[in-house]
């Protein structure tokens, strides 16, 4: 039992990094619903290479998701060897 | 519309589901203990836990169900994707390392890990049978879909295929076999998508879908006669008389008129030009009446820019209603919250021997999963222009895209898609075969077992639950996939994820408010659901009017519901000894 008590002590302290990336992404996600909700026309505008602003932002909210979780677990990494803080 | 089934097709498919048969049987051997019939001995490779993440995740809903919204309705299917996608941030940086940290076989064990209670587990153990069988129900109506055009067989008989062989997979293996499939379902599905994708950018856009002459506006109507006779335009339905197939591209950008197609596209050109472009789709009125139910499909023409953004499917995001934005609100959150409260998705952290191979796998799974959530909208929009849809049953998009390729093509996507349903539902029935065994039957009943017995009674319920979903997969036939998985996200994150969450961030958390909170969000959802609007028209075939609930999506009450009866109950509970 207290090993178990440790390892979670110890996922949620290090988990700091997870929660700071969790929060970016909630403001990508919410921001995006929040467009999709608010202003539908908006998202008609033509952005990137003629493709709207809605595909854009789907497309990027995609490929956000993929970004962060490399950036997790390289930061993950790095605090886990041995010799570093 | 009637599909021929063609020798190749059927063949292909044989091929696929023996291959997949054959593997679990040589794995069985390795899962008897209990250890490795609940987590495969804790040993599987993170890479392959995380490819097995895609197949367990990628299910008929994700393949089948958001390609037919894509095609049916536009840019409204993609955001299905995104919020799927989205859940799995959520379950890597907040839920992953703890749930590896705190379990041993299911869910249960880890909400129950500081407190010993037997409220907790009954509570828990309830609730993944709730969402398992709640998540069941699409992927076995996907596997219906999928047999028809294929094999040329009933709905039905897809349904009890997917069952029996589902179920044989789950037990003569458990999870070693499941990981197994899951891994070789998820790899085929991405590969093979992509290959899809880049035909489909190398056919580029052609109007009429290379058919002579410009696309044809006549309605057509199919009749259902209450002795279950088909009529499509007054005449009995038959290989000649069938409805035509739709979804084609009316008109190109001025700089392509000439030639009535592109040629070979870019990604993104394609999406571009598309917008530039008009596409026939299609409007869709029902009446009854004492001969039956009548379906008319009446064609129209539309700029494609209207279908590539929001609107199309949520018809109140445009203008709409305060609730049915609230609906809509409430969809993305439960997407956005459901992913890390499933138990099947849940169960897959305790095949990987550490936290940190669980983090590594949830990488992997997070790009496997996002790779095929950007092709669904190539598969979905290359399906709305390839003039061959089906108006009828927007789950077999996908694979008739693959049709308007090449037969061998078709077989191939539809033997993916079954084995896809097969991948998915063995996890679930592995998840809920634990609950009832290892949570119910050993924790809660206090049935002290050996290590045989308790794969015993694993493999009996898998056998059960195997059973209740080829029945309701029978009920629910004509359901779009996507949609019934959404409910399945509403109850898991309602009952699960405040729990869950408070249970690792508020030390104040008592097992009297986990057991309440899981409770109250459970038949929360559930009961808002039974009573919504879309469930009292489409199951019960009452008028939508007289639902008590303002709209039909519970999440955006239910789950905030779940973390103030958690907060409230362990506050008027003795605080927790340990901590």
């Amino acid at each position: 039992m207290s090993q178990q008590q440790d390892s979670t002590q110890g996922s949620v302290s290090v988990n700091r990094v997870g929660l700071a990336l969790f929060g970016v992404y909630v403001l990508l996600y919410g921001g995006f619903m929040a467009l999709v909700l608010a202003g539908p026309d908006l998202l008609a505008t033509r952005v990137f290479g003629g493709v709207n602003l809605a595909i854009a932002c789907g497309l990027g909210l995609i490929v956000a998701a993929v970004v962060l979780s490399v950036v997790y677990i390289l930061a993950r990494a790095s605090r886990d060897r041995p010799g570093r803080s | 519309m009637l599909h021929e089934t063609s020798p190749l097709a059927i063949a292909i498919f044989a091929a696929f589901v023996a291959g997949v048969l054959w593997l679990s049987f040589r794995l069985g051997r390795k899962g008897q203990s209990a250890e490795g019939y609940y987590a495969a001995h804790g040993q599987v490779h993170w890479f392959v836990n995380g490819v097995a993440f895609a197949g367990d995740y990628l299910s008929a809903a994700s393949f089948l169900g958001i390609c037919g919204l894509i095609a049916f309705y536009g840019y409204d299917g993609f955001l299905y994707s995104i919020g799927f996608l989205a859940g799995w941030v959520v379950a890597l940086f907040v839920i992953a390392e703890p749930i590896k940290a705190l379990g041993k076989f299911t869910f249960a064990d880890a909400l129950d890990s500081r407190f010993d209670s037997r409220g907790i587990k009954l509570a828990v153990a309830i609730s993944t049978l709730v969402v398992s069988v709640f998540y069941l129900i699409p992927q076995m109506v996907g596997a219906g879909a999928l047999v028809t055009p294929l094999l040329g067989l009933p709905h039905w008989a897809g349904v009890i295929l997917v069952g029996v062989a589902v179920t044989f997979i789950v037990v003569t293996a458990g999870m070693v076999s499941t990981t197994w499939v899951q891994f070789i379902k998820g790899s085929l599905l991405v590969f093979f998508c992509g290959v899809l994708t880049l035909l489909i950018l190398n056919r580029g856009l052609v109007v009429n879908a290379g058919r002579p002459g410009p696309p044809d506006f006549t309605p057509q109507t199919r009749s259902i006669r209450p002795d279950g006779q088909v009529l499509i335009d007054g005449e009995p339905q038959s290989a000649e008389h069938d409805l035509r197939p739709v979804g084609t591209l009316a008109s190109l950008p001025e700089r392509y008129a000439g030639e009535g197609k592109t040629g070979p596209l870019g990604p993104l050109a394609y999406l571009a030009t598309l917008e530039d472009s008009t596409v026939v789709t299609w409007r869709r009125q029902t009446t009854r009446d004492d001969d039956g139910t009548h379906d008319v499909f009446t064609p129209r023409e539309r700029p494609a820019a209207e279908l590539l953004r929001p609107g199309g499917y949520f018809k109140g995001l445009a203008g709409g209603s305060l609730i049915a934005r609230l609906d809509f609100a409430s969809l993305m959150l439960a997407l956005f919250c459901g992913t890390a409260s499933l138990p099947h998705i849940l169960i897959r952290y305790y095949t990987v021997k550490d936290a940190a191979a669980a983090r590594k796998s949830t990488v992997v799974g997070i790009a496997t999963i996002g790779i095929f959530y950007v092709l669904t909208l190539y598969l979905g929009l290359g399906a709305m222009t390839s003039g061959f849809l089906d108006p009828t049953n927007s789950n077999m998009a996908a694979p008739l895209l693959a049709k308007s390729f090449s037969n061998t093509l078709f077989a191939v996507i539809s033997a993916i898609a079954f084995t896809t349903v097969l991948g998915t539902v063995s996890g679930l029935i592995m998840a809920g075969s634990g609950a009832v065994a290892h949570d119910l039957v050993e924790n809660v009943a206090g049935v002290q077992m050996t290590d045989h017995e308790k794969v015993r009674v694993g493999k009996l319920a898998a056998v059960g639950l195997g059973i209740v979903a080829m029945a309701l997969g029978i009920l629910f036939k004509g359901f779009n996939v996507g949609f019934l998985v959404g409910w399945a996200f509403n109850i898991a994150a309602s009952a699960n994820l405040p729990a869950l969450v408070m249970l690792l961030f508020w030390p104040r958390t008592t097992k009297q408010g986990i057991t309440a909170a899981v409770t109250v969000g459970m038949t929360a959802s559930l009961a808002w659901i039974l009573l919504s609007a879309d469930t009292f028209e489409k199951v019960y075939g009452i008028s939508r009017d007289l639902a008590p609930m303002p709209f039909s999506q519970p999440g955006l009450v239910t789950i905030p519901l779940g973390f103030l009866v958690l907060v409230v109950v362990s506050l008027l509970t003795p605080a927790p000894r340990h901590r």
